[in-house]
């Protein structure tokens, strides 16, 4: 790009007349002034990368590193985690029977898998339907929501962002909550029940605290106006095309309910890659004298409402107890040991080539 | 005025008036006009078009994270041009509005400049501007004369003599001058200001018109400043954007930089990829009706460019702002050196250009001139020769000279060739006194041999003062304090073809004498009696000692031959046409048959620490050439004593003399045998250890030779010889080209920068004969003395020393910062965008990004540009001193040494590397799992904004890493980086954006640091990340020894 400086050598360049016959008090003006910064002189720290340096920041990485990654492979493996399948795709699988279920059908398919745990949950227990091959961060599926609707803001309400179609609209209503993404909310039912010499006693499945606290609180709203009655605030809209009901029906309590519900709100949340997991339930710790879940025999009862088979994805369901960092990730702790200890080996090779090339360096002439 | 009555075929003209336009802009056209030129330019052009296909199609990121960028770069550009456009219109107002003095009916009348009209006549009094064009008419002194400096013009600040035109002169009041009766042919404006061709016709009451030839000696130019003269009229024939000053304004051509381009090429097509199919529409994610009824060559299309917007990050607008910005403010640095500020005239170093700034770091070949450049011009008369008897001049001044009537000649002819003007003793201001003369006064004289000359005569030649010219007559003062008053008939003036300048006189006694000065190569062939080789010998040996040696000859005229000389010069004089020429061949047949007088040799001091200088250049792989009108001996003994050759050089001729012996081809054949044979055993030796001391070799040319390698030959073989010619060249540590006309030193520059390495080349000269070469090198520099249109160089610097730090120290910091500055953009983005083509992989090829919009826009605006803009203007890997004083250091930068395709691949690779290991790292650290300590489960947004993180963290790291000189500035720059990044993302994702329709980014960066393993992913990442470069910078230190890198342990 063209810096000219044509105006600042008309400005100070040739003071006019006063070339050739320097002035004393020009002169003082033009000369620069004998700054640090100006003549590059401010002080500087010059720190140079070198083996001597460098070796010990190698060691203490390797340090710290092993032990954090022995600590966190540690606690992932105590972590007790279980996992089923129950898409069907196997013609012997209980819910094979379910697995072209559409959209419009009117009675629910409903399949029962039983499972049996080898070790017993001890804290508190939590539930996640996983999906696999299910684009939730394709870009026209992750732009197609209206985040003012959600919010509650009531002109947003009755007119949905363009962003939402082709689920803006339908028969002339607009769709609350409008979107693909809320259009394709999951929604199969899973219950837990534990089976005790026969009889199934059902496990209490917690549905508040699955989202997160600032999008239950701030970031989603139900529209506002006279009363609570939802029905009369969701007045004017139509339910989106793939629900059976609309989203002012989505649970009894009215602090779950709308856009509020936090299933829905999770749903919301579009997952980062294609095989994901999203938090369905909690299942608290009653006591400390018994696990949360026992060793034994479960089963699980599946409203299977969701289609996947169609763009050949699977359905999970996933226990899992939880520890300060998380759930499973075996990852993590490798990575940390395995970086750690490439860290002390090459801090090792640094040393050795240090003290084989070290003194020969310093002592190198410079070539001409 | 009304054209006279009798002149014929008078063509009405339209002349503009006298208003300067120096400005770009008006109020009106600024934005239209602007906005033109900016996207003229390529890069805008590309983002606009981005921009444009932004808004048309469906993209995965709204128009606003590139449309933002651009406008910034738009507006700032646009405020700065703007800016300068403002202070161009200020001065051009205050230039327009500048009260003048017009004669109107025989009165005067002050108008403001910019309704001055051509034919207007204006009165200009001492110390003021000529507002326009003007024919000098008539001056308060008596002889006709008056005295200008064209400082502003030119910088040449010495004064120069114009004429008026005879027939007006006399003409001193308003009423006078009003009834001047004349017109004017002239030619049409063109931008020389050296050069004006025109003619006057007065018109007398009754007589016939007489017609007068106009010159330059009679065009007063705008611009220039009347000085020691009270008054003078002149009439205005060029106005406002005719003049030369307005036609020189033009803006010349940019000069491009190398590293600029090589960046555009190696990052502009990066996406050459082509996007697959991806999976059609499932039921939960429908197209809408339109995008469905799209053919499938158009929807392919479409995906394309929403793929180049997604990837255009690559190169990003910033980049061009942040390049620009980094030389802009870096010439500063230059200008800003106190020890490049020279004392005496009171002048740093200006920077014209600062694209070039890099360029000063990878210079090859220095062309310098010598005179005023090497030296400086700052002349000392040492001894002069009579017919052979040598006199020095302490010798003179104790009277031991033989009385003599050709001693009394010479110093006559001395005293009266030149073109020195005298200054009068009340208006010394600040010019250095003559105390020895017997009366003070000041010579002044656009050549500083001639006032060395005269001044010398003055010194030591008891008698012989040149007193004045007064009325066409010259008074000197004789030995017996006699005035003698010589008629100075005719001026044949210096020019640097001829080599000579001649004055005709005419005696009291009514002698008309010529006396001729000139070099010795132009004045010995013309020369027909008198001591030659006793004063050929002494020449050459005062040549040899680097003296400027003068040869001085005349020869009497009858009245007859006066007059036919007389007759011939006026013909030539009043010619429209060709009048150069012409006045050539008329002095080609006057000045002929001279009697040799003698001989003046007049020393040159070399600057100081110019040997210094050139000795470090060459050290530092730069080879030096001279280029120089002189002649050989006197060119060959500067570089003696500058250095440039040494004792042990070899010294190659390849001049006239010996091409006449013996044919060019045959030379030019030996001299390569010579070089190249050499050249061949210094491999072997350097291999086997043996030898170390480098024989090295000294090309001496001249001009003649040169235009002979240069001539195309007949036979069709032409280039042969100059291939020959540059090959001699290229192993020759030093150059000397003598004997050189101006163009012919623009041609040598031209020949080594076209030839095969396409080497960059530094030119350096001080006068107007420097300008071409100047001009044709990739960087010109201009030293202290005139000035010539300094506007034509890209530097300029006072000293010739200076050149050692210009290049040395800061063209080595220049380019090694704008290198890494370049290569850094070009790493941090592919950083930046790698993991986004990644994650394409993972969101079946829909474009989604991975960056919420901000971070798009922001990434290279302002997280990530501060601290490589400040690396840019401070780093220094090795101190300026060391620099300096291992000029070798420069070898490591030489050749574009940081910038190679090693480089380039280097970065390239770590660029791909870490945005890998940012993506994978984060894709295994979510994939499928649970990161928080309450089961919740992060989205897409989280999973950008970890990479982000990571991202912002390693680059800026990696730029701490890569900076060697950790000023407090670096300190706060790089660590205020993260800190606003970080509180950035806080606020961002702190509150709902009222006005925004998506609040995707809300919380999700405090969700994401209130997770564990985010933080030691983050952790992880940004380390493995920097390992492999901590690792190459350690081993680099023990296995590539790079000398700065060496350096940094001697500190």
């Amino acid at each position: 790009m063209a810096v000219n400086y044509s105006v600042k050598e008309e400005a100070d360049g040739h003071p006019s007349g006063g070339v050739g016959v320097p002035g004393g008090g020009a002169v003082k003006t033009r000369k620069p002034d004998n700054t640090a910064f100006k003549q590059q002189r401010l002080p500087a720290w010059q720190p140079i990368l070198t083996a001597g340096t460098v070796l010990p920041a190698f060691f203490i990485i390797g340090l710290i590193f092993i032990p954090i990654g022995i600590g966190i492979f540690v606690t992932s493996n105590n972590i007790r985690e279980y996992e089923i399948d129950y898409t069907g795709t196997e013609p012997s699988s209980p819910c094979n029977k379910c697995l072209n279920v559409s959209w419009d059908s009117t009675t629910p398919c409903t399949c029962t898998i039983n499972f049996t745990l080898e070790h017993s949950f001890e804290s508190n227990v939590f539930m996640y339907y996983g999906l696999s091959n299910f684009y939730q961060n394709h870009r026209r599926y992750v732009k197609s929501r209206d985040d003012s609707q959600l919010n509650g803001d009531n002109s947003s309400l009755l007119n949905p962002s363009k962003e939402c179609e082709p689920y803006r609209i339908n028969e002339d209503k607009p769709i609350a909550p409008c979107g693909a993404i809320a259009n394709s909310m999951f929604n199969d039912t899973l219950e837990l029940y534990r089976i005790d010499n026969d009889t199934r006693i059902p496990i209490t499945l917690i549905k508040k605290g699955i989202a997160w606290w600032t999008d239950k609180n701030v970031k989603f709203r139900n529209p506002t106006g006279d009363g609570n009655n939802l029905t009369a605030l969701f007045q004017g809209t139509t339910k989106p095309v793939n629900w059976p009901k609309p989203v002012y029906m989505l649970d009894s309590e009215p602090d779950n309910n709308g856009f509020i519900n936090e299933d829905f709100i999770v749903w919301m949340r579009t997952a980062a890659l294609p095989t994901f997991r999203k938090l369905y339930r909690l299942i608290e710790r009653k006591n400390n004298l018994q696990p949360t879940l026992q060793a034994g025999k479960y089963s699980l009862d599946i409203a299977y409402n969701y289609p996947v088979h169609s763009f050949d994805g699977r359905k999970r369901m996933i226990l899992s107890t939880i520890s300060w960092m998380g759930g499973k990730n075996p990852f993590l702790g490798i990575a940390y040991i395995t970086v750690g200890s490439i860290c002390f080996f090459l801090g090792v090779v640094l040393l050795i080539i240090h003290h084989k090339y070290g003194n020969r360096n310093t002592s190198a002439d410079i070539p001409n | 005025r009304e054209p006279p009555p009798g002149t014929e075929a008078y063509i009405p003209q339209r002349f503009p008036d006298n208003r300067i336009v120096s400005s770009k802009y008006t109020f009106w056209n600024f934005v239209p006009k602007n906005l033109f030129e900016q996207f003229r330019r390529i890069a805008n052009f590309y983002f606009l078009i981005i921009f444009l296909v932004q808004l048309i199609i469906d993209t995965p990121t709204s128009p606003v994270t590139s449309g933002l960028p651009l406008l910034f770069v738009i507006t700032v550009t646009a405020i700065k041009q703007g800016y300068e456009d403002w202070l161009r219109h200020k001065a051009d107002n205050a230039m327009n509005q500048c009260p003048v003095h017009f004669i109107q009916h025989g009165k005067l009348v002050r108008k403001q400049s910019r309704k001055l009209r051509v034919g207007d006549i204006v009165m200009v009094k001492e110390d003021e501007t000529f507002p326009c064009d003007l024919i000098f008419l008539s001056s308060s002194r008596g002889d006709g004369t008056c005295f200008v400096t064209t400082a502003s013009l030119d910088g040449e600040s010495s004064h120069k003599t114009y004429y008026a035109v005879q027939d007006t002169k006399a003409f001193h009041n308003e009423q006078e001058i009003d009834a001047l009766h004349a017109t004017i042919e002239c030619e049409q404006p063109q931008p020389d200001l050296y050069k004006f061709v025109g003619r006057i016709n007065v018109y007398h009451e009754r007589n016939e018109p007489t017609a007068r030839p106009l010159g330059s000696e009679n065009l007063l130019l705008r611009g220039a400043t009347l000085k020691n003269t009270e008054k003078i009229f002149g009439v205005a024939i060029y106005t406002g954007m005719e003049t030369k000053m307005a036609l020189n304004y033009q803006a010349k051509s940019q000069k491009r930089s190398a590293v600029e381009n090589k960046a555009l090429i190696n990052t502009v097509l990066k996406y050459v990829w082509q996007s697959e199919p991806f999976r059609d529409e499932p039921w939960y994610n429908q197209k809408t009706e339109p995008e469905r009824k799209r053919n499938l060559f158009l929807r392919a299309f479409t995906d394309f460019l929403a793929f180049m917007v997604l990837f255009n990050y690559i190169i990003p607008v910033s980049m061009y702002v942040t390049v620009e910005m980094q030389k802009f403010l870096g010439s500063y640095f230059l200008t800003w050196d106190e020890e490049m500020f020279d004392e005496d005239t009171g002048e740093g170093p200006l920077v014209n250009t600062s694209d070039l700034n890099e360029e000063l770091g990878q210079i090859e070949y220095v062309f310098t001139d010598k005179t005023g450049t090497l030296t400086e011009n700052n002349m000392e008369f040492v001894e002069c020769c009579i017919e052979g008897h040598v006199y020095v001049p302490h010798v003179i001044c104790n009277g031991q000279i033989l009385h003599d009537c050709t001693e009394d000649l010479f110093f006559r002819a001395l005293c009266l060739c030149h073109t020195v003007q005298v200054k009068d003793d009340d208006s010394v201001d600040g010019l250095k006194k003559n105390q020895l003369s017997r009366r003070s006064c000041i010579y002044i004289s656009s050549s500083p041999d001639e006032v060395a000359l005269v001044e010398g005569i003055q010194r030591y030649v008891l008698g012989y003062t040149y007193l004045r010219l007064k009325d066409n007559f010259m008074e000197i003062l004789n030995r017996e304090n006699n005035i003698e008053k010589f008629e100075l008939l005719e001026v044949l003036s210096f020019d640097s073809v001829r080599r000579r300048m001649s004055v005709i006189v005419r005696s009291s006694t009514g002698d008309i004498f010529l006396f001729c000065k000139g070099a010795d190569s132009s004045i010995f062939p013309r020369v027909k009696e008198g001591k030659i080789d006793q004063i050929r010998s002494r020449v050459e040996r005062n040549a040899v000692e680097g003296l400027r040696t003068l040869c001085v000859a005349y020869k009497k005229l009858t009245a007859e031959e006066y007059s036919n000389a007389q007759k011939l010069l006026q013909n030539a004089k009043l010619a429209l046409q060709d009048r150069e020429k012409k006045l050539a061949e008329v002095y080609e047949k006057i000045e002929r048959d001279f009697i040799l007088l003698g001989a003046t040799a007049v020393e040159d001091r070399l600057q100081e620490k110019a040997a210094d200088t050139i000795e470090a250049l060459q050290k530092a792989g730069i080879k030096v050439w001279v280029l120089t009108g002189d002649k050989m001996e006197t060119a060959a003994a500067t570089c003696y004593a500058c250095k440039l050759f040494r004792r042990n050089t070899q010294i190659l001729e390849l001049t006239t003399k010996k091409i006449e012996e013996q044919s060019l081809h045959d030379v030019l054949f030996d001299l390569s045998k010579t070089v190249l044979r050499h050249n061949g055993s210094l491999t072997r030796d350097t291999f086997s250890g043996l030898s170390t001391d480098m024989q090295d070799y000294g090309l001496i040319i001249d001009g003649a030779a040169l235009s002979l390698i240069m001539k195309p030959r007949q036979d069709g073989s032409s280039g042969n010889y100059r291939e020959l010619f540059l090959e001699i060249c290229r192993n020759c540590s030093a150059v000397l080209c003598c004997r050189m006309a101006p163009l012919q030193k623009a041609q040598i520059v031209k020949l080594i920068k076209l030839s095969k390495e396409h080497p960059i080349t530094l030119a350096i000269g001080d006068g107007a004969n420097d300008v071409s070469m100047i001009l044709e090198a990739h960087v010109g520099i201009i030293g202290k003395e005139g000035r010539q249109a300094a506007r034509n160089s890209d530097y300029a610097i006072p000293k010739f020393k200076h050149l050692k730090k210009m290049l040395l120290v800061h063209g080595h910091f220049y380019y090694v910062r704008i290198s890494e500055l370049v290569q850094y953009f070009f790493y941090k983005n592919v950083c930046f965008i790698f993991p986004q083509f990644l994650y394409q992989f993972f969101c079946g090829f829909s474009q989604q990004t991975l960056y919420d919009t901000a971070y798009l826009t922001l990434y290279n605006i302002s997280f990530t540009s501060l601290p490589i803009l400040l690396y840019g203007l401070m780093e220094q890997h090795v101190s300026a001193d060391t620099l300096k004083r291992e000029p070798s250091l420069y070898r490591d930068v030489a050749k574009n040494a940081l910038l190679r395709w090693r480089a380039f691949i280097y970065w390239t690779f770590l660029g791909v590397f870490d945005a890998v290991v940012f993506f994978f790292g984060a894709y295994f650290l979510f994939d499928n799992t649970i990161v928080t300590s309450n089961g919740q489960m992060f989205g897409n947004w989280t999973f950008g904004t970890l990479v982000f993180t990571v991202l912002v963290f390693t680059v800026t790291l990696k730029l701490a890493l890569d900076t060697h000189y950790w000023t407090w500035i670096n300190h706060f720059m790089i660590w205020g980086s993260l800190v606003f990044y970080i509180i950035f993302s806080l606020l961002w994702g702190g509150i709902i954006w009222p006005f925004l329709n998506y609040q995707r980014m809300y919380y999700v960066f405090m969700q994401m640091l209130s997770s564990g393993p985010a933080w030691l992913g983050i952790i992880l990442l940004i380390t493995v990340s920097l390992l492999p470069d901590v690792l190459k910078k350690v081993l680099s230190n023990y296995f590539i020894p790079m000398l700065c890198l060496l350096q940094n342990h001697t500190y």
